[in-house]
Formats: structure tokens, sequence, C-alpha cells
């Protein structure tokens, strides 16, 4: 069965709306579903859709103030006292400042502790490069025990949220802060650990993540008009990574790129990298942030500067293909 | 179990060092002066003032500890397999490969540990986590919420992030030990980082203060029951000790903090804590 794609995705019309929003709404029906579901935030309620979370359940939602160590940590006491603790904060300051306490109250002490780390990547925006965080996938996915998920609309943000409340472990979830295209439907599936293809295609595999996959289905688009064939994969699910689905996409097709908006180095196309090397090493083109930080602007206008725009990655793609043979097995 | 005695409870304190000189000299390697210093508090936790059952460590009414200095988790392991928790042979295991019993605590390989903790500074946080959960969600004024930290893990930014937190909540089931020994690897407390005036502080963050003396027994279970009757502020018992207790080349030496006794030191020791028997809480703690 083909993944339903909004029918208006390459209109001028299409739906917008922040991925942190379908985040807001998950929470709360998570909380409806489930009355050990907490909510801890570190004075960003609003900014990080708590405050629907929050203004249901006042007695389950719990303000830090701005102290993201004792975030996640008080969040691990909870999770001990049979409570699964959504934390949220940015993700520049939650992971970003309190990785070890995640490290060690959380993975390492295994408890269903939930990161959400809201305005990642650059379309951040005017804030500039002390708040766009780059390099969470990269903190995130080396941790034992960890789920990582990077949601890539708003409507698989809810799924999302509302999956992640009930697996029972550790988990990252990744949100932007800038209104992005809603490019699934009601009734597309998510499930943690799947990765889906939306588009079929023979001449290159094209995976992307979190806001980045709307912006490949626009490449796709791009470079159809120059006769590629892209196939294009979305995978909210940095870890466990899909290994079938991708291993099955990069058979077929012989080239894969994988995009980002972080860091291009030890992220999500590094996992997809690590994964291929050692099953069916082939070219693997990382789209992402190539070790830099970002800086003031408007966010379409920084995901296009750093090359992360449909326009630019199809010919980012177009180029790779140019230069890689096609990998083709024996 | 059974109630104890003072005397008892002050004999088992005595237990409890012995088996940590044990642990630490088949183990090599660990901390020496924590440990000791503090098996008069664990002693008076694990036989008289915790609601606890060993054999039936996720028992749902039980009280919970939190250990934030985790490096002084020899005398927590000393005291549950005195307690019952365990087999005391099993301590020897202490730091070897395949043990239930790390160098630091891991809650998932040890029935009995509430917590993960070896970096500084988060038990704090941990154990209000905790004590939030069963005062404002639970509601079950019932079970209370022990945390130990050490006075050097002060230092830590995170604590003082947990202080102000406890303090608003005015986490009255949250009782916590700071292990006031002075000393922390590079030298003595007040030369590495003040922390005085320690109980201005702790009162600044709207906590209830209690000082004693960490060997007296008597005080340790009267300060327990004091905090525990305090129903609008979270309590810390900031509690002297002598680093090294016990073992006469050990007391008040920092050097003694992060090392093990070699077989020598430890049958010295072992012969020291002898002699010592239940008297060691008649004396002065160096307040």
């Amino acid at each position: 069965m083909s993944y339903q794609l909004n029918p208006q995705l390459f209109s001028d019309d299409v739906k917008l709306e922040p991925i942190r929003a379908g985040f807001g709404r998950g929470l709360k029906a998570a909380g409806e579903a489930n009355v050990n579901v907490v909510a801890l935030c570190a004075d960003l309620t609003e900014s990080t859709q708590m405050h629907l979370f929050r203004d249901a359940f006042l007695k389950r939602f719990i303000e830090v103030g701005v102290a993201e160590q004792n975030l996640v940590t008080v969040a691990s006491g909870l999770a001990r006292a049979g409570k699964i603790p959504f934390t949220s904060s940015y993700a520049a300051f939650s992971p970003g400042r309190n990785w070890e306490q995640i490290r060690t109250t959380v993975a390492l002490n295994n408890q269903p502790v939930k990161i959400v780390g809201s305005h990642a990547g650059v379309s951040v925006g005017p804030d500039g490069a002390t708040h766009q965080m780059l390099e969470d996938i990269a903190l995130m996915r080396v941790l034992p025990n960890m789920v990582v998920v990077a949601p890539g609309d708003s409507i698989e943000a809810e799924k999302a949220t509302r999956a992640i409340a009930e697996n029972g472990k550790p988990s990252y979830i990744r949100l932007a802060r800038e209104k992005t295209p809603v490019f699934s439907t009601d009734e597309s599936p998510f499930e943690i650990g799947k990765a889906y293809v939306l588009q079929e295609g023979t001449d290159v595999t094209l995976l992307g993540t979190g806001t980045m996959t709307y912006e490949l289905l626009l490449a796709a688009k791009l470079l159809k008009e120059q006769g590629i064939d892209a196939e294009v994969v979305h995978v909210p699910t940095i870890k466990p990574l899909d290994e079938n689905t991708i291993l099955a996409s990069a058979r077929k097709t012989g080239r894969v790129v994988t995009a980002e908006e972080a860091q291009a180095a030890g992220g999500f196309g590094s996992a997809v990298a690590e994964f291929l090397s050692s099953t069916l090493p082939m070219p693997v083109k990382r789209i992402g942030m190539n070790d830099r930080f970002g800086e003031s602007g408007a966010p379409a206008e920084l995901i296009d500067y750093f090359g992360m725009s449909g326009k630019k990655m199809a010919k980012t793609i177009s180029e790779f293909i140019e230069q890689m043979p096609q990998y083709h097995q024996n | 179990m059974a109630t104890l005695t003072i005397p008892q409870i002050e004999q088992k304190a005595n237990d409890i060092r012995r088996d940590v000189i044990k642990m630490l000299a088949a183990a090599g390697s660990g901390h020496s002066a924590g440990p000791l210093g503090l098996s008069d508090i664990f002693a008076a936790l694990y036989f008289n003032v915790m609601n606890i059952r060993p054999e039936e460590p996720e028992w749902v009414d039980r009280d919970v500890f939190f250990l934030s200095n985790g490096h002084c988790v020899p005398v927590q392991y000393a005291s549950m397999a005195e307690a019952g928790y365990f087999p005391v042979e099993e301590l020897l295991t202490l730091r070897k490969l395949g043990s239930r019993l790390q160098g630091h605590p891991e809650r998932e390989k040890l029935p009995g540990l509430e917590n993960t903790s070896g970096p500084l500074g988060s038990g704090l946080s941990q154990a209000s986590g905790y004590a939030y959960s069963l005062q404002y969600i639970d509601e079950n004024p019932q079970r209370f919420v022990y945390v130990m930290m050490g006075d050097g893990e002060l230092n830590e930014g995170n604590i003082w992030e947990a202080a102000m937190f406890a303090g608003k909540y005015k986490l009255s089931q949250l009782i916590a030990f700071v292990d006031r020994n002075n000393i922390q690897i590079d030298g003595t407390t007040e030369d590495v980082m003040p922390l005085e005036d320690l109980k201005g502080k702790w009162e600044a963050f709207g906590w209830h203060v209690v000082e004693i003396d960490g060997h007296n027994i008597t005080s340790i279970i009267d300060a327990t029951s004091q905090a525990r009757a305090i129903t609008n502020r979270p309590t810390v018992i900031i509690a002297h000790t002598i680093p090294g207790k016990g073992v006469d080349f050990m007391e008040y030496n920092y050097k003694w903090h992060g090392m093990p006794p070699n077989a020598e030191q430890a049958k010295e020791a072992l012969e020291d804590l002898r002699t010592l028997g239940g008297q060691i809480t008649h004396e002065g703690a160096g307040v």
C-alpha cells in the first residue's frame, strides 16, 4: 500500500503548521489516554506548546524554571515513581546543556523520560547560531537505550508524541519552530522504527528526516524534470533505524543521499552511512550543515543559503549522480 | 524487620565498616573515607529509619533512598547486604566483571537501588522528582524520600537548581542529608570552594535545616523524626562526620578519599574496628 501524501503537497495553499504544534496536541492526547503522563517545562511552556497539556492537566504539569539540568533529573525521579515524564525546552539547552544528566540518569538509568527538543535546526531563524541546535541528533543517537525521532510535519509529530508516550523507553523527539508544509495526512501510517517510501524511483534513494523530507520531495520533483527518477524515503525514526526499508531502497537504486537540518557529521546521514558501509557499501552523499554554525536570517533564506532547500539539494543530487556510478551488487 | 536497640544499630554500623574495608581491599580500587564516615547514618537508615522490605525491594509502600554521591556506594551495598537484600558474600564481587555491585551504583543491576549515580550533583533532583510525585500527583503522605549528598558535591550547580525546586514546591516528604566531612579530592572543602555559611544557604532556599553529629545514632534517628514531622518544607540534615571514621590512620585524611586499603592496611583497619566495638558513637564528631 502506498503512502498517502497530502494531495495539496505542491500547491501554493498547502497547509503550513509548525511541527511543535503537533507535539502540543499529541501530548494533550497522551495525557488523556494515560494518567501517568506528566509534563515538565523550563520556562518555555507556550513556545514548546506544552500549554495545551498544562491547561488540561494542571496537576500533572511542573514548571521547573530556567534549569535544564534539573529538568531532566527531576523527570528521572518522577519516572522512578511510575510516571511518564515529558520534558521540554529548546534543543540547544536540552539536550544541549544537560547531556550528561540525560546520559546518566535517563539513558544508563533506563527510565522512560521523554526529552523534547524544540526549535532545532537553522530554521529557528533570526535568533542566530546560539539557538539553532544542529548537534542534537549526533548527541542523542550515540546514547545506548535512547530512541530518536524527528517527525516530518505537525500531523506526524502528534502521532509520534502519542507513540513515544507508550514506548516505555528513554526517547528524544526533535521539533522545529517555523511553520512547514504538512505532507502527510491523518491516515498516513506512523510507527516508531519505521521508514516510509513516499515516492518510488530507480536512479537514487533520497532519505530525509524531520523538516528535510518535504524539501527532498521538492527536489525529487525538480530532478524528474531533468529525467532523474528519485525514490524518496521518509525516515522519522533515526534510532532504531529501519534497516530493512533503507536497504531495500538502496539495493534498488544503488545510490543514496541523506538530508537533515543538522550537522552532516555524526547525525542521521552518519547513521545511514554506518549501516550501509557494513551491509552494502555504496556511495552515500550526506546533506546537512558542513562543520559550521548557522547565523541570523529568515528561516527559508537560511535553509536555501546552507544548501538545504529543495532547489539547492536538486543541484547537489544531480551532481552527485553524475560523479558517482550506480552501485550494483556483484 | 525486628526493631533494633541503639547499641545493636551501633554494632551494625561497625559490621558495615568491616564489610567496607573487606570489599575495598578485595576490589583493589574505590573510595574509603566517605563510606566509613557514612556507616552510622546508613546503619540508622537501613535498620531503623526507613520503612523497607529487603526481601521485597519494589514494595509499593516503601520509603525510597537516592544516593547522589555515587562513589560512596560501598557503604550502601554493605548496608543492603547486612539488611538482607542480597548475601553478604556477594560484597566481595564489588567492581569485578559481571558483578551486580558496579563501581558506581546502577539501578538496573541491583534490586533495591533507586537510581544510577556517579557524576555528581543529580541525586537531589531525582529525589525531588519522586517526592513531587508522592506529594502532588499520588497524594500519598505515608512515604518518604531520603537522599544522601556529599559536601564537595555541593559545588555542582545542579544541586542548587534542585534546592530551589524543592523549596518552591515545599516538598515536605523529602529528607536530604549532606555528609559534611569537609574533604574533597583536591583538599578541604573550604580551600577548594568554600561552602559556608552552609546552614544559611539552605535556609535561604526555603529548607528546614538540622545539624547533627553524624556518628550519633540517636541524633540521626531524632533528626529524621523531626524532618517527617515538618509538613511545610523539605528538610536537610547537615551531618558532621569524620572521613575514614573508625580507622585511625584514615580519619581526617583527605588522601583516603579515593583510595582503597592494601592487604596490610586492611588488616590494621579491621583490628582498629574490632577494638572500637559499639563505642564509637560516644566520640565527638569534630563539629
